[in-house]
């Protein structure tokens, strides 16, 4: 139902998310970005162009790190999503909370602080 | 048309009951966007049934019913012989508390009030009902 890839690129830890993401698939996601942190990235994209779907369990591990990612310096940006999922994002208006970028270009950018 | 769908309360069916509901939808015009936000919604009331009120047990059971009448608001009712959570009675935290206490849930109840236009729980017999209301535009 999901899977997720992870591949180091200039200092920049990617985070491949592929499938839907609901309560049952929603941990592999949070271990993975504990381990991206743990590991010491201080720049995360996460890949969101083969996400399908994303259930409030999903945006949680999002805002979770929202707090630590600001103590650790750390810039976390998601990028590539589809209409459907970045509406979700947005009916709660968590796009306002989360940095989010169009495409990875763009989350690169973000990420280098340019 | 009414669509009936009985699940077990394996979070791993999650995937199912969402199909369930696309497919029903889809059949009488019901746009993308109202589709997957009316998924969402009721992923998350299922999932929280499965997780809160049954434990995850796969052997109980319940029914999400669909009713579509054109042009009129979509009908959904989640039918359990468990004990009800009543999401009105819920006050979810703020995005800043679950923001500042690290919270992974508190989200889905805050979703689900902002996606469906009525939520009421009623009693009859031995089985409680949580009837969601969410009007649409049909193409």
């Amino acid at each position: 139902m999901i899977s997720i890839k992870r591949l180091q690129e200039d200092g920049i830890d990617f985070i491949m998310v592929v499938g839907e993401i609901d309560a049952s698939s929603s941990i592999e996601l949070d271990l993975t970005i504990a381990k991206s942190v743990g590991e010491g990235f201080s720049k995360i994209l996460i890949d969101c162009s083969a996400l399908e779907y994303i259930s409030s369990a999903g945006l949680g591990v999002f805002m979770s790190y929202i707090e630590e990612c600001k103590d650790r310096g750390i810039k976390m940006v998601l990028f590539g999503m589809s209409d459907k999922v970045a509406n979700t994002f947005s009916i709660l208006g968590l796009n306002e909370l989360l940095e989010i970028a169009s495409d990875k270009v763009q989350a690169k950018q973000m990420v280098n602080g340019l | 048309m009414v669509y009936k769908y009985r699940v077990g309360c394996s979070i791993e069916n999650l995937k199912g009951v969402r199909d369930f509901i696309r497919t029903s939808l889809k059949a009488h015009g019901v746009s993308e966007i109202d589709i997957s936000e009316i998924v969402l919604a009721l992923d998350e009331m299922c999932s929280n049934l499965m997780i809160h009120a049954h434990h995850c047990n796969p052997d109980d059971l319940f029914e999400l019913q669909i009713a579509v009448e054109k042009n009129n608001p979509l009908v959904f009712e989640i039918i359990d012989d468990g004990t009800v959570f009543d999401i009105n009675q819920f006050a979810e935290p703020t995005l800043d508390n679950i923001i500042h206490e690290k919270r992974k849930g508190g989200l889905g109840i805050r979703l689900v009030k902002s996606i469906m236009d009525k939520i009421e729980y009623q009693k009859l017999m031995d089985k409680s009902i949580c009837r969601l209301i969410k009007n649409v535009h049909f193409t």
